[in-house]
C-alpha cells in the first residue's frame, strides 16, 4: 500500500469503497506495482481477498508484500487470502490431468474454452460464510493479469463474460470489489486486447493507467499515472474526473508528484 | 509438495543456510531441511551451486549467460527460473553464438544441459561450442584488444566531458572467477569437456515420429512433446526438489533453438491470421510454469523478424522474462553509417524481469553495439566510437555548419542533442541550415554566447520531434528541449538566453 497513492485516490484502508470495479492498465511500462498496492491495501483493510495470480509465483508477491507490510503467508493460513497460483496450477492441470474440474481447465481444451470453472472457483472462494459474525469486511477479487488469458487461447468475449459474472456476484450481490490488470498493447495492433480493454473500461468505476513517458526512459521519473473516476451506471452524469501524476518507484514505496515536478528536476 | 514448496520465507530464515547477501528467494521452490554439505566453495557455510551467485539487488540466484558483458547489462546475470529470449537477427548469424555461449558456460560450470532443436542434432550443436579461455591464456588474447582502450580512456575529455562519467564496458576478464567465463570462438570446445558433462538432447524429427496419444489441444504437437520431455527431465533428475537429492544440487540449463520457426510446425512465421495463434504463447506460459518451480534457466531464440502478427510478438515478449534483441547490419543501410563502421550489429536489451522487487530494472546504457572479432564477441557502447571520431572531425576553435541529415545519429537521440550541447557549452557557433547541401563549413572565430543566441534567433532551427530518448532524463533537461522543436521559437532555458 502506498500512502501517497491512497491520498490521491482519497481512500484509506478503513474507508474502502464497496461494489466497485477497478481497472488497472499499463502501456509501455510495467504496471504491476499497482497490483501490489491493491493487494496490500485490501489485506490491510481486512477484506477477504481472492487473488488469481497468473503471471508470477507466490513467493514473488510474498516478498514484495513483506516490503509493503503484509504477509501473504499468514493471510493465506488464516483464510483471509485465497491464492490461485496460475503457473503451478497450469503445470498440474497440463501434465497430471485430474477428473474434477480445475479452474484452469481451459488449458487442456482444443478450442477457446470458457472460464466457467475459474468463475466457480472464485465464487467458492469468496462466498460469504454463514457464521454469526462477519469475519472479513467485504470480498475482493484481484486478477493479475487478464491479458495473459488471451495469450492462452481464451477469447476476449469469454474473458469479458467472466468479469461480468464476477462483477455481478462479487460487486453487486456481495458488495465487494473487483480489481483487474490488463496490458495495453499500444501500437502492437492486438485487436483482442483492445476489445477487452475497451469493454472493461466502460464497466469500471476507477481506471488507473500507468504509462511510460512519451520521451522514453528516464531514471528519475519512471512513468505517468492517469486516474479516471467514472460512473458507469450514469452515462449522462457530469464529466468524469481525471488526474495525472508522474511517479518514481523505489524499493518499498512509490512516490507521486505532479507532472514536471520530479524532485530530481526541481 | 505444494505445502513444502509454499513453506514461507519466514521459516527459511531458521533453516540451516546462512548467506552473506540477503538471499530472499530463489524461485517458488523452497527446500526444507539442511542441505548437503561439502560444496565446492569450501569456505564458510555459504552453500552455493557451482556457477551461480546471488544478485546484489534482490538476492535472486543468478547464472551467467556465458558473456560477461551481457551479464553486466542484465544486472549481474540471468535469474534462475527465468527465460532469456533472444530475438534473432535477420540472417541468424549471431544469435546461435549467444546460444552456444550459454551452453558452453553450462558445460564449464558443470550444469546439466538440455538442448532442443528442430534443425540440428543436439550432439552436433555441442560439438560446435566455443572453447573456454583459461586465465593465463586470456591475458595474452585480450591484451592486444584492450591496450587501445586504455590509452584512450586516459585522455581527459574536454568537450564531451559528460561521457567521462558514464561507466566503461569491461573487456578484460576478471581473473579466476567462477562466475562468467570467456570463450574463444575460433576454437572448438575440447571433447573431454563434453564427455564429462551431462546433457540431454531433443531433436524434433526423432521425437515426433512416435505416436501421440494425447487429447487434442491447441498446442502444437512438437511443443507438447518438448514440454513433456522437459518436465520428465526436471522431475526425474530432481531439479524441482521432488526427489531428495543425495548429491549436490545443480542447475538445469535449457536451450531451445529457433522456437516458433516453421520447423517446429508452427505457422506464425508465414501467415498473419494463423490457426495455431496461441501455440507459442501457451508453450511459453507452460515453460514459465515449469521453470519457476525448478532450479533451471532457459535460453530461447525466436525469429521474431519473421513473425507477421505484431500482437504475437508483444505477447511473446510479455511472457518471457529477459528479452534481448539482436539487429545485424548486414544488408541494412546502417552498414555504411560511419558511426557503426567497426561493429556488426546492435544489441537491444528490451526487457529485464522484475522479480521479488517493486523497482524494475531498465538497462541504463541504451546504444549498444556488438562485434564479432576473430576470437571474441564483444559488446560496446556506441558512444565510444563517436568520441573517437569527434576529436578528429570537430576540433575546437572553429564554427561549424551542420546539416541536420548529416549527423550519423538519429534525430533527437541522446548523442545528437548532447553533441550539440557540448559544442554550445564551449561557445562554438553551431547552426543548422536546412537548405545547405554541403556537410561542413569551417568559419574562423569563436562566438560569444550572446551572439550565439542572436544567431539562433535569426536562423531557422529545424528539428523534428525527439523520437526516443536514449539516456538519462537529466541531460535532456539541461539541453533545453524546446529549442529543438518545430514551430515558433520559444525561450531556450538553460544555457542560452535569447534576447526578447
Amino acid at each position: 500500500m502506498f500512502p501517497e497513492l491512497n491520498n490521491l485516490l482519497n481512500t484509506t484502508p478503513d474507508q474502502a469503497e464497496q461494489g466497485k470495479l477497478t481497472l488497472l492498465c499499463d502501456a509501455k511500462t510495467d504496471g504491476s506495482f499497482l497490483v501490489h498496492h491493491f493487494l496490500s491495501f485490501y489485506l490491510k483493510a481486512n477484506c477477504k481477498v481472492c487473488f488469481v495470480a497468473l503471471i508470477q509465483s507466490f513467493s514473488h508477491y510474498n516478498i514484495v508484500g513483506q516490503k509493503l507490510g503484509v504477509s501473504l503467508t499468514t493471510a493465506r493460513e488464516c483464510g483471509q487470502l485465497v491464492f490461485l497460483e496460475g503457473l503451478k496450477s497450469a503445470v498440474d492441470v497440463f501434465f497430471r490431468p485430474q477428473e474434477e474440474p480445475h479452474p484452469l481447465q481451459f488449458l487442456r481444451e482444443a478450442n477457446s474454452g470458457n472460464l466457467q470453472p475459474l468463475y466457480e472457483f472464485v465464487q467458492e472462494a469468496l462466498k460469504p460464510v454463514d457464521s454469526g459474525e462477519a469475519a472479513w469486511r467485504c470480498p475482493v477479487l484481484l486478477v493479475d493479469d487478464l491479458s495473459v488469458l488471451l495469450s492462452l487461447g481464451v477469447g476476449a468475449v469469454a474473458v469479458l463474460d467472466f468479469i461480468h459474472y464476477c462483477r455481478a456476484t462479487v460487486c453487486w450481490e456481495w458488495k465487494g470489489n473487483v480489481v483487474a490488470l490488463v496490458h495495453d498493447s499500444g501500437d502492437a495492433e492486438d485487436e483482442e486486447n483492445d476489445i477487452l480493454l475497451n469493454g472493461l473500461g466502460h464497466q469500471s468505476h476507477l481506471i488507473l493507467r500507468a504509462e511510460g513517458l512519451a520521451t522514453g526512459f528516464c531514471k528519475d521519473v519512471h512513468g505517468q499515472l492517469r486516474i479516471l473516476w467514472r460512473r458507469p451506471s450514469e452515462p449522462t452524469a457530469q464529466r468524469d474526473r481525471s488526474l495525472t501524476y508522474q511517479y518514481k518507484i523505489q524499493d518499498k514505496n512509490v512516490s507521486f508528484f505532479a507532472k514536471g515536478m520530479s524532485p530530481a528536476v526541481l | 509438495m505444494a505445502a513444502a514448496a509454499s513453506c514461507s520465507t519466514s521459516t527459511r530464515s531458521t533453516g540451516s543456510v546462512v548467506v552473506a547477501a540477503s538471499r530472499n528467494s530463489v524461485t517458488s521452490f523452497q527446500r526444507r531441511g539442511p542441505r548437503a554439505s561439502g560444496t565446492d566453495s569450501g569456505c564458510s557455510r555459504l552453500v552455493s551451486i557451482a556457477g551461480t551467485r546471488p544478485s546484489v539487488r534482490n538476492g535472486q540466484l543468478l547464472v551467467s549467460t556465458g558473456l560477461p558483458a551481457l551479464d553486466q547489462l542484465l544486472g549481474g546475470g540471468l535469474a534462475v527460473g527465468t527465460v532469456l529470449l533472444i530475438e534473432e537477427d535477420k540472417y541468424n548469424i549471431y544469435s546461435p553464438l549467444l546460444f552456444k555461449y550459454f551452453l558452453a558456460e553450462g558445460i564449464v560450470t558443470g550444469h546439466t544441459l538440455l538442448v532442443a532443436s528442430a534443425k540440428e542434432d543436439p550432439a552436433d550443436i555441442l560439438q560446435e561450442l566455443p572453447a573456454p579461455l583459461l586465465d593465463d591464456n586470456c591475458k595474452k588474447e585480450c591484451d592486444e584488444d584492450i591496450c587501445n582502450h586504455k590509452t584512450e580512456s586516459n585522455i581527459k575529455m574536454k568537450i564531451a566531458w559528460r561521457y567521462q562519467l558514464l561507466p566503461k564496458m569491461e573487456a578484460r576478464p576478471v581473473s579466476s572467477s567462477r562466475f562468467g567465463h570467456y570463450y574463444d570462438v575460433s576454437k572448438r570446445i575440447p571433447q573431454e569437456l563434453i564427455e564429462a558433462s551431462k546433457w540431454h538432447g531433443f531433436f524434433l524429427p526423432e521425437k515426433i515420429s512416435s505416436t501421440l496419444n494425447l487429447e487434442p489441444c491447441s498446442l502444437n504437437h512438437g511443443y507438447i512433446k518438448l514440454l513433456q520431455f522437459i518436465q520428465n527431465i526436471i522431475y526425474e533428475e530432481g531439479f524441482d526438489g521432488s526427489n531428495p537429492q543425495k548429491k549436490q544440487k545443480n542447475i538445469l540449463r535449457i536451450g531451445i533453438q529457433n522456437l516458433g520457426s516453421p520447423l517446429w510446425g508452427d505457422d506464425i512465421c508465414w501467415t498473419e491470421n494463423c490457426d495455431s495463434n496461441h501455440s507459442l504463447t501457451k508453450f511459453l506460459y507452460m515453460l514459465r510454469g515449469l521453470l519457476r518451480s525448478s532450479l533451471s534457466a532457459c535460453i530461447i531464440t525466436v525469429p521474431t523478424h519473421l513473425i507477421q502478427n505484431k500482437a504475437i510478438i508483444a505477447r511473446v515478449t510479455n511472457l518471457s522474462d529477459t528479452v534481448v534483441g539482436l539487429e545485424s547490419f548486414i544488408g541494412s543501410e546502417k552498414e555504411t553509417n560511419p558511426l557503426y563502421k567497426d561493429y556488426h550489429g546492435l544489441i537491444h536489451i528490451r526487457q529485464i524481469p522484475q522479480l521479488n522487487n517493486l523497482i524494475y530494472d531498465v538497462s541504463d546504457v541504451k546504444d549498444l553495439a556488438f562485434k564479432l572479432k576473430r576470437k571474441l564477441f564483444t559488446i560496446e557502447w556506441v558512444q565510444d566510437n563517436y568520441l573517437r571520431q569527434e576529436r578528429n572531425i570537430y576540433p575546437p576553435g572553429f564554427s561549424y555548419l551542420l546539416k541536420q541529415k548529416d549527423s550519423a545519429w538519429g534525430e533527437g537521440s541522446l548523442q545528437h542533442s548532447t553533441f550539440l550541447m557540448s559544442f554550445l557549452a564551449k561557445g562554438i557557433l553551431v547552426s543548422f541550415c536546412v537548405r545547405c547541401s554541403e556537410n561542413k563549413e569551417a568559419a574562423v572565430g569563436i562566438q560569444s554566447c550572446h551572439t550565439l543566441a542572436a544567431a539562433f534567433a535569426s536562423r531557422l532551427v529545424r528539428h523534428s520531434e525527439p523520437l526516443e530518448q536514449t539516456g538519462s532524463g537529466r541531460i535532456r533537461q539541461a539541453a533545453g528541449p524546446r529549442l529543438w522543436h518545430d514551430g515558433p521559437r520559444q525561450e531556450a532555458p538553460g544555457l542560452l538566453v535569447i534576447p526578447p
